[in-house]
């Protein structure tokens, strides 16, 4: 072929995705900021023009909306440390070479595929307070002291859900890490036992260094995950104890659910906002490493 | 290998504790579901004493996991459908065709790749009710597909510009169309990529809520993870048959995957190694 001229043919096989990307998300995406500018109720012909009032009100006179950012990144970071640290450790155990692995990885991964809805209403019973086994556990090993109604409690509910939510994604992050670590030459390993380097040296010397993209990406992801968190919490307590579980898609759901539009697009405007430059940033951190 | 003993005998305790807590929760589900209602609360071991299926008939057709189930097998196929079709059709063309303004068109659609977007459901309500498309299936089935174009165009468009030029121009000479090259000649030889795309998005459209729950209000038309909150608020009390309702909206998936582990992964890894 030698033909340069462009091929307008070509725009019918493009076309069908673009119609769709047009309508369901380039619209939507620039509903988003005009709508939160009006006060509006969904159904009323009117929409009422109010400016920047929504962010106002927002930004200084809603101490829920900060409350549910803050319980976001409270299990982000959670997730960011605990989770990964357990499935970095269970990733570099099994690139070492253990028997049984396709065991453990294809059982390590199953939560991961579950559905928010199914994983949090299986824990919402294993942590009743009443029947839970959670608590006929700790009951029957002698700590009857520390069972509770672990969702219904205002100090514990958060934690539960963070540690469902880590239980959840552990085996994702392993996957990944895992994926990472089988690109890292075997032989590096050995020429550094030969050096008399042992399994942590190696770790700190040969894999960490090598790894760290890898690192990043795994944390972006989890970042940008957690904080919208949502099936897990809308099954499991919808943001409740008194707002204690209340995390910025829930408290986002419930405005629209009250027909509070413009208010629901300015809080989605805000979050969005915050999520688009902690990934900028995260852009222009590993360009830097890359350089490196 | 890992070379000393005492190092390989803790890894495997670690690597045990960490499947037991993984499989646990799930064979509670399994488990609870074949008990009737009074053993729930008095027998904690994980085997029942004797299987009760009944659960899962009530759950079935009382409980209308029937409905819900076929629902979600409705959607799921006609979403994947749509998301294989549209982006294999775009993502073919971006590699092989010259069509205008290719490498921005590209960018733009891979956006949702990279930008997140949280919070749109709010003017996709509003969308969908514009254009009457709330609480029907056809609207849900649309926000699906258009939630799968970005990844399907990206991953189909690397495995379409892998395949050698000189098939393309034999067909040319042969006097085919553009179409009949897609569908013909480039279609099965990304097989693998396709598979790759349908059992992934199979899998996360199976266990979408948010948009379920948003769109839809009838429940007669609801997918069934939508299904599973609605026999949860009305069946609080009946744990046998919820348990056995969430078994039968997880056994698909855990087949699913068995069967097809190392699509998932690709999918996952795809995804997550593309920046």
């Amino acid at each position: 072929m030698t033909t340069k001229k462009p091929d307008l043919n070509g725009l019918l096989f493009v076309l069908p995705a673009i119609i769709m990307f047009s309508i369901f998300t380039v619209y939507p995406f620039i509903k988003t900021f005009q709508m939160s500018f009006y006060s509006w109720d969904g159904i009323s012909p009117i929409m009422k023009f109010i400016g920047f009032k929504n962010y106002k009100d927002i930004l200084f006179n809603d101490p829920l909306f900060w409350k549910a950012m803050l319980n976001a990144a409270i299990i982000t970071f959670l997730a960011l440390t605990v989770q990964n640290l357990v499935a970095l450790l269970l990733a570099v155990i099994i690139d070492k070479g253990v028997k049984f692995n396709k065991f453990f990885r294809t059982v390590f991964f199953i939560p991961p595929i579950l559905s928010g809805i199914v994983v949090g209403i299986v824990w919402k019973w294993i942590y009743d307070g009443n029947y839970g086994i959670l608590n006929a556990i700790l009951s029957f090993i002698g700590l009857k002291e520390y069972t509770t109604a672990w969702l219904s409690n205002t100090k514990t509910a958060l934690f539960s859900i963070a540690v469902v939510h880590m239980w959840k994604g552990f085996g994702w992050g392993f996957v990944i890490l895992l994926a990472g670590l089988q690109t890292i030459p075997k032989e590096l390993y050995e020429s550094a036992a030969i050096d008399g380097a042992d399994d942590f040296k190696q770790f700190i010397y040969i894999t960490a260094p090598l790894m760290l993209p890898v690192f990043f990406i795994v944390s972006i992801l989890t970042i940008l995950g957690t904080m919208q968190i949502f099936d897990l919490v809308y099954s499991m307590t919808r943001g409740g104890p008194a707002g204690a579980t209340e995390v910025p898609v829930t408290y986002i759901y419930k405005y629209l659910a009250n027909n509070e539009l413009g208010y629901a697009t300015a809080m989605a405007v805000i979050f969005g906002l915050i999520l688009f430059s902690l990934s900028i940033i995260q852009i222009i951190i590993s360009r830097k490493l890359k350089k490196t | 290998m890992i070379e000393s003993k005492k190092l390989r005998i803790s890894a495997y305790i670690i690597l045990l504790i960490a499947a037991i807590i993984c499989l646990f929760p799930l064979l509670w589900m399994v488990s609870s579901s074949l008990k009737p209602l009074d053993e729930i609360f008095t027998n904690m071991s994980l085997l029942p004493k004797r299987f009760y299926f009944k659960n899962y008939i009530d759950a079935w057709v009382k409980g209308k996991f029937e409905v819900y189930f076929l629902n979600s097998v409705i959607y799921t196929i006609c979403s994947v459908f749509g998301i294989l079709l549209i982006s294999s059709l775009c993502g073919y063309a971006l590699a092989r065709l010259n069509v205008p303004f290719k490498n921005l068109i590209f960018l733009i659609l891979i956006i949702p790749l990279i930008v997140p977007l949280p919070g749109t459901f709010v003017p996709l309500y509003v969308l969908l009710k514009k254009l009457g498309l709330l609480d029907t299936r056809i609207g849900l089935i649309l926000c699906y597909i258009n939630g799968g174009l970005a990844f399907g165009i990206f991953l189909l468009k690397s495995f379409f510009e892998e395949i050698p030029k000189e098939l393309e121009e034999a067909a040319i000479i042969d006097g085919a169309t553009s179409f009949q090259i897609y569908f013909k000649i480039m279609l099965p030889l990304v097989r693998p990529a396709l598979a790759t795309l349908a059992i992934f998005n199979t899998v996360s459209i199976w266990n979408e809520f948010l948009l379920a729950l948003i769109i839809l209000q009838n429940p007669l038309k609801m997918p069934i993870q939508r299904g599973i909150m609605m026999f949860h608020g009305t069946h609080i009390t009946e744990y046998g048959q919820l348990m056995a309702g969430l078994t039968i909206a997880t056994l698909p998936v855990i087949i699913i995957y068995l069967l097809m582990q190392q699509h998932i992964i690709k999918g996952i890894t795809a995804g997550a190694l593309k920046g």
